[in-house]
């Protein structure tokens, strides 16, 4: 066993390739998905806190339903609710219509109406709130077409990422594509090449069981793995300026379980392909293509088709970035996210029952 | 002698889809015996050794190494054997005796501890052990693959085609390694293309198509060869040996280094008719005689009298 892990870690050492991806990765990731892309919004979800409640406010309230890019899934009735409502991750952003809103714009008065924005997507936030803002606008324009002044201003609070910094979204996702990469593709791919090299052949006829190869397998990509996750975020809090405003061993830890996810992934990845291309195929368009793309790190998940939205929901991805962002951002502990850990470990149990099942003791010749 | 065997197998099959590797075959092997496989390409040497050694299940039959089944004890097996597949399969990126280490490592061994079975092999490779095993010669790196195999001193030894792709010097010192082996009392089953290494096992198999066409010790073999053997040159030897299959009273005709051997139809076969028929159709410096066969032209009669 530990002759196993000292002879992967020569593997790994040996190969500059391998080195080069696995440190060199975090740079240009970080710098690569910095450069943020953006995007229509559809449908997305906002909820309103209606202090007026007289027939103006609503108009204005089936005025952005009707335009069809929000969907008003709740109403508030107090101040209190709105943080609950950003922290529960249903709403994007919450519209407050002060008291007597009708009555002011019946007098021709200016009225303000507040945008409060969860902002730990950038991206997202600025497109919703400026589109909610141009809404107001054209409602306030309809509603006194005389005046010059205009009688509706807008306010916009960005909650949680004040400064609209790109990097607070795509740190979560730099970290994950990272670990797919490393955890899944690696694993996959070194237990690709003993079985093209030939070498599975020996080790197979060797008394080591079956779990002892597989450990010694990971053990070492569970190492590096952590130690990318570490540079990562350190880059994140040095560099950028990250906070991790929840628990730092709580982040580590769902890390670790995430490691682990990636890992039998992989594990499950290099049972069914016989070459490092096959592993390398699968990994790259099974795992790495669907993470950047369906697990809400470039793409909000809000704004695709729904079999695509569903199809994001079995992305483990797609949870971790969740329980990273509110970790990190929301400063939530595991009380918030504990469903999305469970989906994860489900995850990890279901892909290392598969592997062990799938690992053959003998040659699989067809 | 002894009189144990070693490995015995019983009507073992295998196919590969539709296609038949290993034919109803059935052996024993005695114990401290160097037993060679001898077969072209394709005639299932690979396959055979992958289920002695419990890596393959064979669709029909069965077979034990020393008693243990190769299915259903399959781990004691693999605590028994020492084995070296066809392709090279060590680390390529490991140094000799990293790879060396390893290996003793896996099979809960040392290189210390069974230092006196492999030293006289790994001698010679011994003052490359900080050398990546990527950069050995052929030669040596088959020395290093069964420096591996026997580290963990294996009872028995199966060695998938050892000498393939290595020089003559390296093929005889590796022979010669293996005699040594042998006085230890580790049975060895070595296959080979190479049909004069056979006359260096204490028996061979000759396999085709999946099937054991003869198996005997290789003096045996030659004694059973019935047939008279020439050898003939000519100044044109491409066509010479289209000549000579073209003519009805020669069985079988076959390149052999720079002349043709050729088998009669009739053991009294007057060499004299022939030179003639050579000579009418152009031949010229035509030498024939009469030459004792081996056991590769055992091997090449018995291979194309079955097709």
């Amino acid at each position: 066993m530990k002759g196993f892990v000292i002879k992967e870690f020569l593997h790994i050492f040996r190969d500059f390739r391998t080195l080069l991806i696995l440190f060199g990765m975090p740079i240009a990731q970080v710098l690569l998905f910095g450069f943020a892309i953006t995007n229509e919004i559809n449908h997305a979800s906002i909820a309103v806190f209606d202090k007026a409640r007289d027939s103006k406010s609503l108009e204005l309230q089936q005025k952005l339903t009707a335009s069809g890019y929000f969907d008003i899934n709740m109403q508030l009735d107090n101040t209190k609710a709105i943080e609950k409502a950003f922290r529960s991750g249903k709403v994007k952003e919450v519209v407050v219509i002060p008291p007597q809103f009708g009555k002011t714009l019946d007098l021709g008065q200016q009225t303000t109406i507040q945008l409060i924005n969860d902002a730990s997507d950038p991206n997202t936030a600025n497109l919703i709130s400026s589109y909610t803002s141009a809404i107001l606008r054209d409602f306030a324009a309809d509603a006194n077409p005389q005046s010059t002044l205009l009688p509706v201003a807008t306010e916009t609070t960005m909650l949680y990422n004040p400064e609209l910094k790109g990097v607070f979204m795509f740190v979560p996702g730099t970290i994950t594509v990272l670990l797919m990469l490393v955890s899944a593709m690696m694993t996959s791919i070194s237990i690709a090449r003993e079985k093209e090299m030939g070498t599975m052949e020996v080790l197979l006829i060797s008394p080591l069981k079956p779990y002892q190869i597989i450990l010694g397998k990971v053990l070492p990509y569970v190492v590096f793995s952590f130690v990318n996750a570490s540079v990562i975020l350190l880059m994140a809090y040095t560099i950028f300026e990250m906070p991790v405003n929840g628990s730092l061993m709580l982040l580590l830890a769902e890390t670790l379980l995430f490691i682990l996810m990636a890992l039998a992934m992989g594990l499950f990845i290099s049972t069914v392909s016989n070459s490092q291309q096959t592993a390398m195929l699968l990994s790259m368009f099974a795992l790495m293509l669907p993470t950047i793309l369906l697990s809400g790190f470039v793409f909000p998940v809000e704004n695709m088709p729904l079999a695509l939205q569903w199809l994001s929901h079995i992305m483990p991805s797609k949870w971790f970035i969740i329980i990273v962002k509110s970790i990190m951002l929301k400063g939530l502990g595991i009380a918030y996210i504990w469903q999305e850990t469970l989906i994860i470990l489900a995850m990890a149990v279901i892909f290392i029952l598969l592997s062990i099942k799938k690992f053959e003791v003998r040659l699989n010749l067809k | 002698m002894n009189t144990e065997m070693a490995i015995s197998a019983t009507a073992i099959s295998k196919f590969y889809q539709d296609k038949k590797a290993l034919d109803n075959l059935s052996f024993e092997i005695m114990k401290g015996s160097l037993f060679g496989f001898i077969g072209p390409d394709g005639a299932g040497k690979t396959s055979l050794f992958r289920i002695l050694n419990s890596l393959l299940i064979p669709d029909e039959g069965k077979a034990n190494i020393l008693g243990f089944d190769t299915v259903k004890d399959y781990r004691q097996i693999r605590r028994i054997i020492g084995y070296m597949p066809g392709k090279f399969s060590l680390y390529q990126d490991l140094t000799v005796e990293e790879n060396l280490k390893f290996f003793a490592g896996i099979f809960n061994s040392t290189i210390s501890k069974n230092y006196h079975l492999i030293e006289d092999i790994y001698n010679h490779i011994e003052p490359f052990k900080n050398r990546k095993a990527g950069q050995l010669s052929g030669g040596m790196k088959q020395k290093l693959a069964l420096s591996c195999a026997l580290i963990h001193k294996p009872e028995v030894l199966i060695l998938d085609e050892p000498t393939t792709g290595v020089d003559a010097v390296s093929r005889g010192e590796f022979w010669e390694m293996l005699q040594k082996l042998k006085s230890q009392n580790i049975t060895i089953l070595v296959s080979t293309p190479y049909m004069d290494e056979a006359s260096l096992c204490d028996e061979v198999a000759l396999m085709q198509e999946g099937k054991i066409m003869q198996r005997a010790t290789p003096e045996k073999i030659i004694e059973a060869f019935e047939q008279t053997l020439w050898s003939v040159q000519s100044d044109n030897m491409f066509k010479l040996l289209s000549h000579l299959n073209d003519l009805p009273e020669i069985k079988l005709a076959y390149r052999s280094g720079d002349h043709i051997c050729f088998i009669p139809e009739m053991l009294t076969f007057e060499e004299k008719k022939l030179l003639d028929h050579l000579e009418k159709i152009g031949h010229q410096s035509l030498h024939i005689r009469q030459i004792e066969p081996t056991i590769e032209d055992s091997f090449i009669f018995h291979m194309q009298s079955q097709n």
